[in-house]
């Protein structure tokens, strides 16, 4: 089983970024920097790098304020409806970003049915404010605000509460308290969440394809995107160097994050409960009008604008009781034949990447949880890069891999949709992996040991035993991937091809192509299917380790 | 310095009542430990008097000022106590010298007096020359001095202890143990300190306050406490104390009265208004019970246990007039008993526990 295990992740994650590293410094197999200078002499590039770092820090500058104020105040005060407002919360982080992007540009645009309504619209023809560096700061703000929230709040559980009443008995106010022990102490998950969050941010196709392309505002990942789309297989050397720039990028954010968390020893020793909610009075209710407004803001409200445009027949109708249409649903599901592909191939791509993820976690969450051997701590690692490294970087890397036919067999996948879902198993399997892990750190280990001991061999054992035991965690953990895969746009864009649209590819053309309505719809029509699949989810909540579905508190 | 005083207190969580009308006066300058079983709302009360809970009823005064009433209370941070926490709950992000001055600080006291104030506060619990270190770098001693100099180096008014050897090992406890004593004596600091461990108590407080349920059991000096119990609970639970179904047979003179136990008759002490009565209980200990010779009066049963501890022998003796109960004691080499076998001891003494309502 072990060599089985390690040679899928061969192929899957270490491969791929092999023949990416080759393509830098040998392209064609003879060492040469020729594709370093090209790349390093042209100005494109280093305006996207340029726009890629800006957007990259304001966006987590964003995030983190948003994500860290969000976490203290659910966290540590006794503010209500606690539960309903972190569903609401983490929503985003469950909408792909380019359904993000079109649903702020629905609500703000000259065409804005919402707008229209209330008769603030701008003219027609005027531009959309969000199509600006602003308005992709802000929405990788929004988008990536929750991932900070979920770390700082797993690390604020994590504060035992005697550390804050040691505080107090000291003479420390509340904010004091904040200032000089909370936070300092949080310094390790903020940083991490920063991390996170750049990553995200610089790697991030969706926003930056709706918002920056019409302004002209390219980034890396958009870059990519434009010169692959001219050039075709033609710049594929020039992409990859591109690519390799992101992941270094990324990199550099994660590398500047271990060096912080060195700098100071923050361990939290002992374990304890968590700290009393802090009593906001008289301030509590206008604290909680705040927050709910925030989630008006930031979900309701671009919600809602997506809905109305999707109801919309044309482009700046406005949308009344006799205007509105199910017309353009109808047009995406039923009359456009590629729309009607992109849904099967979605569906079909989802489901085989989550279902693979699924009886691939297993047994190797298996090997990393309770083998203990050194080189499971590399594997572990392995899969994580291709989900840490920026999606562009993984879709290149496929590319490059495939655009031969794969040796001693003469398969070809290039332009196939067999290509993403190779780009989707090496991306999203460590989705199911992490919660099947901690799936099986939960398990006593005993449970295995006494199968043994009765004479079940490693077959059996995974079978009777174990697969009943983690299997929900692994299938939340394929759900979602199911969920993340359905609308990914990042490396379909990259990869897909006449034939291989997916719904992602299909929403971005749609846009791009001037029928916002009909990307509104499809948008919609994901949106729902997300919500169905947290609702489901939410049945296996009850034999899931806690913290696997993120919109849970 | 200031007395603690804790009226009628109830904490509810819930419906579930975790510390039920207590009433305890400390007095200025006083060391009382609270002590009982796990769960019995130690931590609670203590939580209430730190002002981290608020009590539901009731209300609880240190020095003349009311600081919790179920209306409100006066948040911990202006109520000048200092606790030390089972976990030490050092701040880990701080050196030695932040975690002491740390209440300086906030009080915005200056640079300079900061400094001398911590020194002097770590010279009184014998750290000096650790302020740089981090908490992790510290054994679990030290780490336990650093947070008695953290609470100190303020001045509270009153210091409340949780728990604070139970993470040590045996030795440094006794050492740790000394080490309160004497910053006891030294600062006449009234103290509140909760333990689970009876040698602990005794050996460090004026008085014992010894909870069960929620409840203040029984509120005593430690001699008194073992000698004269005010309930079966408190008679049980100090030093393993072996409550016996009794008669009363006369009524109390001079302290002391006849009673019936298990057929054999014996001078108890007891309360000075005792009267007859038949459905009494006596508390008596080990030492109190040894072997009897067949023309003596005393209680026949069979050993139930006998187990060698060097030196002396454990024995566990079932009654024969009420097999249910246990009396066990222990008998120095040459050990007389053998598990199994008949035998006859005697009761020498005992307390008779007051009745009823008196508790
Ligand atoms: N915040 C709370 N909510 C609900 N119940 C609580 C809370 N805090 C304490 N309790 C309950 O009150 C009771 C008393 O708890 P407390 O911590 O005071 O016990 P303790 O005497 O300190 O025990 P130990 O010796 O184990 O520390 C327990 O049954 C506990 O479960
Ligand atoms: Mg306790």
């Amino acid at each position: 089983m072990t060599v089985v295990v390690a040679a899928l992740i061969v192929l899957l994650s270490i491969l791929p970024m092999l023949r990416l590293i080759q393509e830098i410094f040998a392209p064609g197999g003879t060492l040469s920097t020729a594709a370093i200078s090209a790349g390093l002499t042209n100005a494109t590039t280093w305006v996207a790098t340029g726009n890629t770092l800006v957007v990259g820090f304001f966006g987590t500058a964003l995030a983190v304020i948003l994500g860290t104020s969000v976490a203290l105040l659910v966290t540590l005060t006794d503010v209500r409806g606690r539960s309903a407002f972190v569903l609401c919360y983490v929503m985003p982080l469950m909408i792909a970003p380019q359904v993000t992007a079109l649903a702020w540009l629905q609500l703000f645009g000259p065409a804005s049915p919402l707008l229209k309504m209330l008769g603030i619209a701008p003219p027609l023809g005027s531009r959309n404010p969000l199509y600006s560096p602003e308005g992709i700061i802000l929405l990788l703000g929004v988008q990536y605000g929750p991932l900070v929230f979920l770390l700082v709040r797993a690390g604020l559980r994590k504060l035992p509460r005697e550390l804050v009443e040691a505080a107090r008995a000291s003479g420390a106010g509340w904010f004091t308290v904040l200032r000089t022990i909370v936070l300092p102490l949080m310094t390790p998950s903020v940083v991490a969440a920063a991390a996170l969050a750049f990553v995200s941010c610089v790697g991030n196709f969706g926003i930056p394809a709706f918002l920056g392309i019409p302004a002209n505002y390219l980034v890396l990942p958009t870059l990519i995107y434009q010169r692959l789309a001219g050039g075709g297989p033609a710049v594929l050397g020039d992409a990859a160097f591109l690519s390799v720039l992101i992941g270094l990028i990324a990199m550099a954010g994660i590398l500047a994050q271990e060096m912080m968390s060195r700098r100071r020893d923050y361990r939290i020793s002992s374990t304890s409960l968590a700290a009393e909610p802090y009593e906001l009075g008289k301030w509590r209710v206008p604290v909680q009008v705040v927050m709910w407004c925030l989630i008006v803001l930031i979900l309701v409200l671009p919600l809602f604008g997506l809905l109305l445009s999707s109801l919309v027949p044309g482009y700046g109708i406005p949308l009344t009781a006799a205007t509105a249409t199910l017309d353009n649903y109808r047009f995406v599901l039923f009359e456009y034949g590629a729309a009607r592909r992109a849904f099967l191939n979605s569906f079909a791509l989802s489901l085989s990447a989550a279902a693979f993820a699924v009886l691939v976690a297993i047994p190797v969450a298996y090997l990393v949880a309770w083998s203990g051997k050194k080189w499971v701590k590399y594997l572990n690692l392995a899969v994580e890069l291709p989900y840490a490294l920026p999606g562009v970087v993984l879709a290149i890397a496929s590319l490059l891999m495939f655009l031969k036919p794969i040796p001693f067999t003469g398969i070809q996948i290039y332009n196939t949709v067999w290509i993403i879902l190779y780009a989707y198993l090496a991306r999203f399997l460590v989705l199911a992996l992490r919660p099947t892990i901690s799936g099986y750190h939960q398990i006593d280990r005993a449970l295995e040991e006494a199968a043994r001991v009765a004479g079940a061999s490693l077959f059996t054992r995974m079978r009777t035993i174990i697969f009943p035991l983690v299997a929900p965690a692994a299938l939340a953990g394929g759900l979602l991937i199911f969920m993340t895969a359905l609308s990914e746009l990042t490396v379909s864009a990259l990869l897909w091809s006449s034939g291989s649209e997916t719904i992602g590819v299909l929403m971005f053309s749609f846009e791009q192509g001037g029928d916002s309505n009909y990307a509104s719809a499809i948008s919609a029509i994901t949106v729902a299917i997300t919500f169905v699949l947290m609702l489901l989810a939410n049945l296996l909540a009850a034999h899931l380790p806690s913290g696997v579905l993120p919109w849970r508190d | 310095m200031a007395g603690l005083t804790i009226n009628g207190v109830t904490k509810t969580f819930g419906d579930f009542d975790a510390v039920k009308d207590v009433s305890i006066d400390v007095r200025d300058g006083e060391f009382l430990a609270v002590l009982g079983p796990s769960g019995c709302g130690k931590t609670t009360l203590l939580r209430l008097v730190a002002g981290f809970e608020n009590v539901t009823s009731g209300d609880i005064r240190i020095g003349r000022e009311i600081v919790s009433t179920a209306q409100g209370c006066v948040p911990p941070e202006k109520r000048r106590v200092g606790i030390v926490f089972q976990n030490y709950a050092l701040w880990p992000h701080m050196t030695v010298a932040e975690n002491i001055g740390y209440s300086l600080k906030v009080a915005k006291v200056d640079a300079e007096t900061r400094k001398r104030r911590v020194e002097d506060a770590m010279a009184l619990v014998d750290l000096k020359g650790f302020g740089d270190r981090r908490p992790a770098n510290l054994s679990g001693g030290q780490r336990q001095r650093v947070a008695l100099a953290r609470c100190l180096v303020a001045a509270p008014s009153l210091v409340l202890f949780d728990e604070p050897l139970a993470n040590l090992d045996v030795h440094l406890r006794a050492a740790m143990e000394d080490e309160f004593a004497a910053f006891h004596k030294r600062t006449g600091t009234t103290i509140v300190y909760i333990t689970h461990d009876q040698a602990e108590a005794m050996a460090l407080a004026d008085r014992i306050a010894v909870m069960d349920n929620g409840r203040l059991a029984q509120l005593a000096a430690p001699r008194d406490l073992y000698r004269e119990p005010a309930n079966e609970m408190v008679a049980s639970f100090i030093s393993e104390g072996i409550v016996l179904p009794a008669k009363v047979l006369i009524p109390a003179e001079g302290g002391h009265v006849k009673v019936d136990v298990l057929g054999q008759e014996v001078v108890v002490r007891c309360r000075p208004d005792e009267m007859r009565r038949a459905e009494a209980k006596i508390c008596c200990r080990g030492p109190e019970i040894s072997a009897a010779a067949p023309d003596e009066p005393g209680i026949d049963g069979t050993v139930r246990r006998a187990v060698y501890k060097g030196g002396v022998a454990r024995i566990e003796f079932a009654p024969d007039a009420d097999p249910s109960v246990v009396l066990h004691f222990e008998q120095p080499d040459p050990n007389p008993f053998e598990a199994g076998a008949r035998a006859r001891v005697r009761i020498a003494s005992g307390w008779l526990i007051p009745g009823g309502a008196s508790a």
